[in-house]
């Protein structure tokens, strides 16, 4: 399952299209978002993307994953408002053993946050900020930056 | 050539979805990143894609394809 969707994601729908009898290890990591990074509170988030190249960046790290863990994987992303709590991303890898599905799993997380077209715009008490890696960009109209 | 490229994240709230960028004909991914440095569309950190796949500096560019600025990224 890969997929990038306005709705919210449902762990259990993702770890269920994984199943099967000959994975011994199932590893889900569910990205939230947080209220508080710092002293910055957050309010909402509103998440856009270059979606066909974010589907086909995600394919390419599946596939990548697929193979070297010989792993069911499966990535979804959220796009559109959030609110803190809810869940951003699920990566999830079901193997023979746990070990390559950590591993597994690991590498779906860190390589998305890194080479996936998807970005975060932050809204707080003290207006908005678009994240690019790991520095802020203040946004000058307060509007919403489209996917 | 004229080449629309896509714009992403601060660059989309600066500049807009999309500007057209003359090239020459044949013209390299660097050769567009220098264009686009020389009118201060361009973040630090920032790589080219074109048909939605990251691209090196000596990627040559088509009329026809779909080039893309991307910025850092900050999914997940």
């Amino acid at each position: 399952m890969i997929r990038l969707q306005p709705e919210p994601i449902d762990p259990e729908l993702i770890r269920r299209s994984l199943e099967g009898t000959d994975a011994g290890g199932v590893v889900l990591f569910c990205g939230e978002v947080r209220a508080i990074t710092g002293e910055v509170r957050t309010e909402r988030v509103v998440y856009t993307a270059y979606e066909p190249m974010a589907l086909a960046e995600m394919e390419r790290l599946a596939n990548e994953a697929a193979e070297r863990w010989n792993a069911r994987v499966a990535l979804v992303h959220r796009l559109g408002e959030l609110r803190p709590g809810d869940i951003a991303v699920v990566t999830a890898a079901a193997c023979a053993h746990r070990a390559e599905a950590f591993e597994a799993c690991r590498f779906l997380i860190e390589r998305l946050k890194a080479d996936v077209p998807i970005w975060k715009q932050e809204f707080g008490p003290d207006g908005s900020v678009i994240r690019e890696g790991e520095r802020t960009v203040e946004v000058e109209n307060a509007g919403e930056v489209g996917g | 050539m004229t080449v629309p490229v896509l714009l992403f994240a601060s660059l989309r709230s600066k500049h807009g979805d999309c500007v057209p960028v003359e090239l020459p004909a044949n013209a390299t991914v660097g050769a567009l990143k220098s264009v686009l440095r020389s009118q201060g569309i361009w973040v630090d950190g920032a790589r080219v894609a074109v048909n939605r796949a990251f691209a090196t500096d000596e990627h040559t560019i088509e009329q026809r394809d779909e080039v893309a600025v991307i910025p850092p990224v900050s999914g997940g």
